[in-house]
């Protein structure tokens, strides 16, 4: 069996514990920068930032509520081509599922990267948070990850989790090289540092950590974490179904769209470089649209939204890991995630794929079989 | 005159099978009922998924996509594609109300006009039996 290995937490609490952890990371030598979640100097938001003097370790914070973007996206940036250097980058699980899509699209590369996933405590909007933590990120992030993990009430008011992360059955990293272990431990005490594969085993085996057994408490309230989060999930799958099963159903869960293409461009796995919504292709002529106008009598402005939509489903839903970053970048509030993983779970079903789940599955419109799918063919 | 409804149905026909069916099913004067509006592709495996969706929502009651028969598409296996493509979206349209009948995928190899005649004909009788698509009385946003 694998080594695993805590770290342990002061009165100073889990955030003291886990940059201490990262700041041994990053002395190592063949880690030459740490991208995290860090508080900004102002302390009213998170963003993900890239690390190479170990004392700015004290600005990380994971368990802070905010989410303002997937850092998937930055991943890519940082590893599409050779830095000249190895990083270690500290994401949320859904994170790291959109990353290992990006991979496969050969848009990212895990070579010179260590995978490091924390147990995800979920986060707000980006209203929400700022408008719930102030700015006193750290200690709004300390209460926040107190009682998410003791169980209780979230929030020191009624702000709420996004729908996104209550529907998340993916709280826990299955495909990092490292994952930090809050569920079930006694995070008073300790932490858990747990290897996934062998790249995750040699660095930790750098740093002098103690070992520790995983205690049994941990896989009982991972499972009725996900249990919570799966029937809730299944319950938004059933009202998003029942309220886009017509045209007329979807045009009115998509009036307030005004094609902004936000969604898109928060989306970790919205692959394409040059979106095919922005280009010529969609720049009408004027002609164009007044002859649309006098087919049926009237034209809605701006045109093509229902046609984006479903074929930005077409083209990344088999993809889509459930980030809840396009519902967070609409402006107008249009739940966009809650559609596109009531969708993408069933697209993903027929292709017995599992966006995230690991490096070796094709995305599957990338690959085919010859014999196959013989149902869709044939008019009778 | 009766006031039968007549489908719109959009065609996309690879150039090297079902497209050369098509044109020998006019050189062997069959016929084929002219709801059926040919776009000729170069291959089923060229067929955008938006293509399909935007077919659909501007009214038209069917799509078709023919192309070569499994292992004799001219580019090796577009075909093989154009399925995987076809069977995306018969898992995405249904979630929006569109019957999956409107969509429909079939092989016809060049030399089998008869085959495109029948295909065509029976295709249309389908697409009269399920009646118009809901699109053409909404207004697509």
């Amino acid at each position: 069996m694998t080594k695993t290995f805590k770290i342990e937490v002061s009165e100073k609490g889990l955030l003291k514990a886990l940059r201490g952890f990262f700041n041994a990371l990053l002395e190592q030598e063949d880690i030459h920068a740490l991208l995290a979640p860090c508080q900004l100097p102002s302390q009213t938001m998170v963003m993900p930032t890239l690390i190479t003097a170990g004392e700015r370790v004290n600005q990380i914070d994971p368990l802070a509520p905010a989410f303002p973007m997937n850092s998937a996206k930055i991943a890519s940036r940082l590893t599409r081509k050779s830095s000249g250097g190895k990083i270690a980058a500290l994401m949320r699980p859904c994170e790291i599922r959109a990353f290992i899509e990006l991979v496969k699209l050969k848009q990212g590369n895990t070579e010179d990267l260590l995978l490091i996933g924390i147990d995800c405590l979920g986060a707000f909007g980006n209203r929400d948070y700022q408008l719930w933590a102030g700015d006193n990120g750290d200690d709004a992030s300390r209460q926040y990850a107190q009682e998410v993990l003791s169980g209780k009430k979230t929030g020191r008011d009624n702000t709420k989790l996004t729908q996104a992360c209550q529907a998340c059955e993916f709280p826990v990293s299955e495909t990092a090289d490292i994952n930090i272990g809050l569920f079930g431990m006694d995070t008073d005490r300790e932490i858990l540092i747990q290897p996934l594969n062998d790249k995750g085993a040699h660095h930790l085996n750098a740093i002098d950590l103690p070992a520790t057994e995983i205690p049994a408490t941990r896989a009982k309230d991972i499972e009725r974490r996900i249990s919570e989060k799966i029937s809730f999930r299944d319950q938004m799958f059933a009202q998003v179904g029942e309220q886009i099963n017509s045209q007329k159903k979807l045009g009115a869960f998509l009036s307030s769209c005004v094609n902004c293409y936000n969604c898109r461009v928060a989306c970790p796995v919205c692959y394409c470089r040059e979106c095919v919504f922005v280009t010529d292709v969609f720049d009408h002529d004027p002609s164009q649209y007044l002859s649309w106008a006098q087919r049926g009598g009237a034209v809605k402005m701006p045109t093509d939204t229902m046609l984006y939509h479903i074929t930005r489903l077409a083209h990344m839903s088999t993809a889509c890991v459930g980030c809840g970053q396009c519902t967070n970048a609409c402006p107008n509030d249009i739940p966009v995630m809650a559609l596109f993983r009531t969708v993408a779970q069933r697209t993903q079903a027929a292709f017995d794929y599992q966006a995230g789940r690991n490096l070796t599955e094709n995305p599957p419109l990338s690959e085919f079989k010859e014999e196959e799918f013989e149902e869709v063919v044939g008019i009778n | 005159m009766t006031d039968e409804f007549e489908p719109t149905i959009i065609a996309f026909f690879c150039n090297w099978c079902t497209y050369t069916a098509a044109d020998l099913a006019g050189t062997s004067r069959l016929s084929y009922p002219p709801n059926v509006k040919i776009i000729r592709v170069m291959c089923s495996g060229m067929v955008d998924p938006k293509y399909v969706i935007k077919a659909l929502l501007d009214g038209a009651d069917g799509v078709l996509v023919s192309g070569c028969n499994p292992g004799d598409c001219h580019y090796i296996n577009g075909n093989f594609k154009a399925r995987r493509r076809i069977k995306l979206l018969k898992e995405i349209l249904p979630h929006f109300g569109f019957e999956t009948e409107r969509l429909r995928l079939t092989w016809i190899a060049a030399s089998d006009g008869v085959l495109l005649a029948e295909t065509l004909q029976d295709l249309v009788a389908q697409i009269k039996a399920l009646g118009p698509s809901q699109a053409r009385i909404q207004m697509a946003i």
